[in-house]
């Protein structure tokens, strides 16, 4: 079936729609009870964000725009040593849509979130003219224990620089899909609870959490530099991407530090806590590929500087220009 | 000879002062994103050249470009980096958002089916290159041909090398070695810089685009100064008479002429125009010989002949950036400007 105005009237057709797929699947005691709005329980400080996604195609290797738009908003949480709880979705659908794309959508959003242990308490659905398409906004709240402090501007000398794992991988699978280009590359959307969990449960002297979407692992690290006035130097050769990306960068002339992941996150850590901080990342589920990359120093403030693989030293710049749009 | 030797020679290098021009765009990018000046001594000076084809075609194209795409049934059919080049008023995108029919691509080739699903609609094609992409325009031209297509036509700013090198030796630019480009020397064939090696008793080295590659023909150039000696480190992809089956096809279809390079004006024997018998293949690429700057300070053009460094142009970072690009070496990401800035080379 196809998605017509009449499912965004508020009428009958939407009340199906909201019965035979988005109640069904994501059922709990909260969204269940259909009120104008959820009554949720908390006495913590809470953490609170938001996020759409527009990705083009929404549905790709190793992933789909539901994956996404859970991983995305329970991943931002996480990045402030938050515990994600609950979420809301808006729906904003194109005229033509497939309702059975749209199940398959819901299905991995509401498996999504079951993987990464938040409810979807709230919902709404609209419907536009177009030609089949779909854009999802998420918003989610999560709580943080009293006594996580966990920001941008804590990098401090001395602290060392752990990404979760290899560069590039849902641009890549983005931007293959777009062109044509035929590879295996898979899109790394995943939510990394297990890894944030692990660090937190560990005392782990965490500075600094932030995932590395767009503008890649550059563009998040300079603005971490900037923000916590510091230098932050890399070794160009730690830092993991895959055979298979690298080659794919090299035939397109982009390059692994500028492209966004859906799945990987920096973790800038106190120096004694480096080698238990990677083990417990690495031994976490989507953390098998982490590696300790660089170190952030007291050299300059806001500066960006990778040592490369022939041993000069390179300053990187936050993303110029476009970069790839509709990425997530 | 091995790499740690050749790191330790041009760090510690203490002889006459070195001024080496890369020539070719993907090395100034690949000198940025190897960190290659932080490796040389403070003797061995390296310059961006004028060899960015987006950076160098002149304003009166893009305008005509412009002009074109705004025709009934008609569409300009484009390279991504040309987009956002300024005319004399504006750019390519900027005449696009305005219901211009402009369509980017990623290959000539793609005018053949577009061509074919849409004979109604008269395609141009923005051919702009040097000698590397000059040989796909023949391709282009032979399939049309071959395939009885009337729709399209190209309008040409195609460069060539030997005689720009030759106008900048000449012009006193203070330059004491050649890094030749690498893609241009897999079609000419090294051998095409030795008349310009001899005459101005400077060494050229052709070079691959590692960061190895570009430190030994950087390593050849030194110990070669003051000699009219050619090298050639590109061995696996250059040889010295180059690719003459896409010599031949492009002699097929193309005659030498004068060219306008943005900031450089004319420059004889410089550029490649379609031959006579081939003139309905044309969109009027003769005579685009204006060259406005946008903004009166912009200095690309000392930019793209050596005499100023990127970074000492006043409009460098604040007014001219990526977003909002005033020059044309701003622009495309082979661009010098562009390269100095998103690797902050000071």
């Amino acid at each position: 079936m196809k998605i017509t105005m009449a499912h965004g009237s508020g009428g009958r057709a939407t009340g199906e729609l909201i019965e035979q797929i988005f109640a069904k699947n994501f059922n709990n005691e909260v969204l269940d009870k259909m009120e104008d709005s959820a009554v949720v329980a908390g006495n913590k400080k809470i953490a609170v964000t938001t996020d759409s996604f527009v990705v083009d195609p929404i549905e790709f290797p190793g992933g789909d725009i539901g994956r996404l738009c859970v991983c995305g908003t329970v991943n931002d949480l996480l990045m402030r040593g938050a515990k994600p709880q609950y979420l809301t979705c808006g729906f904003i659908l194109q005229e033509g849509a497939d309702t059975e794309v749209i199940r398959r959508i819901v299905e991995s959003m509401a498996e999504t979130a079951r993987e990464a242990g938040v409810q979807i308490v709230a919902g709404d659905t609209k419907v536009v003219e177009g030609n089949g398409g779909m854009y999802i906004n998420t918003a989610g709240v999560g709580f943080v224990e009293e006594d996580v402090e966990i920001s941008a501007q804590q990098c401090t000398p001395g602290d060392v620089v752990i990404i979760s794992g290899n560069m590039g991988d849902h641009h890549a699978t983005i931007l293959g899909c777009r062109m044509g280009i035929e590879n295996t590359i898979k899109s790394d959307n995943a939510p990394l609870n297990e890894m944030v969990n692990a660090l937190l449960t560990n005392k782990i002297k965490v500075h600094t959490l932030r995932d590395i979407t767009r503008g890649g692992l550059a563009t998040v690290l300079k603005e971490l530099a900037q923000t916590s006035k510091c230098t932050i130097r890399l070794k160009e050769d730690s830092i993991p991407v895959s055979p298979q990306v690298r080659d794919f960068c090299g035939l397109l002339g982009l390059e692994p530090y500028y492209m966004g992941n859906e799945g990987k996150m920096v973790a800038i850590v106190a120096k004694e806590d480096a080698a238990k901080a990677l083990e417990l990342i690495r031994s976490s589920r989507y953390g098998q590929d982490a590696a300790i990359i660089g170190e952030v120093t007291d050299e300059e403030a806001g500066e960006l500087w990778m040592e490369t693989a022939i041993g000069g030293i390179r300053s990187l710049e936050i993303l110029q220009g476009e970069g790839l749009p509709r990425i997530c | 000879m091995n790499l740690e030797t050749i790191k330790k020679y041009l760090k510690e290098y203490d002889g006459e002062e070195v001024a080496l021009m890369e020539v070719c765009g993907s090395h100034t990018g690949a000198i940025s994103k190897f960190g290659i000046p932080t490796l040389l001594s403070k003797k061995i000076r390296l310059i961006s050249g004028p060899g960015c084809p987006v950076c160098v075609t002149p304003s009166a194209y893009i305008d005509r470009l412009i002009e074109l795409c705004k025709e009934p049934d008609t569409c300009v059919a484009t390279f991504g980096d040309l987009m956002r080049v300024p005319g004399s008023e504006k750019n390519l995108s900027l005449a696009k958002g305005e219901g211009g029919n402009v369509r980017m691509v990623y290959s000539p080739m793609e005018l053949l089916t577009l061509a074919k699903e849409n004979p109604t609609t008269n395609y141009i094609f923005a051919a702009v290159g040097f000698e590397t992409t000059t040989p796909v325009y023949a391709l282009l031209l032979e399939s049309l041909i071959r395939e009885n297509i009337k729709n399209v036509k190209l309008l040409t700013a195609l460069k060539t090398m030997p005689a720009a090198i030759n106008w900048l030796c000449a012009s006193g630019a203070p330059i004491t070695g050649f890094i030749a480009p690498g893609h241009v020397s897999v079609i000419t064939g090294s051998d095409i810089f030795k008349p310009l090696a001899d005459k101005y008793g400077i060494p050229f080295a052709v070079a691959g685009f590692q960061g190895e590659e570009i430190l030994e023909a950087l390593y050849g150039l030194v110990k070669c100064q003051g000699s009219g000696k050619v090298m050639n480190f590109y061995p696996k992809v250059v040889t010295a008479e180059g690719n003459t089956v896409a010599q031949k096809k492009v002699a097929t279809y193309f005659e030498e002429s004068s060219a306008v390079w943005r900031g450089m004006g004319a420059i004889e024997g410089s550029g490649l125009l379609l031959r006579k018998e081939y003139a309905e293949f044309d969109a009027g690429s003769a005579d685009l010989n204006e060259d406005k700057k946008l903004n009166k300070a912009c200095r690309c053009d000392q930019v793209l002949m050596g005499k100023i460094s990127p970074t000492e142009c006043p409009l460098f970072r604040k007014v001219c950036n990526p977003m909002n690009p005033q020059g044309a070496c701003m622009v495309s990401e082979e661009g010098s400007c562009h390269q100095y800035l998103v690797n902050n080379r000071r």
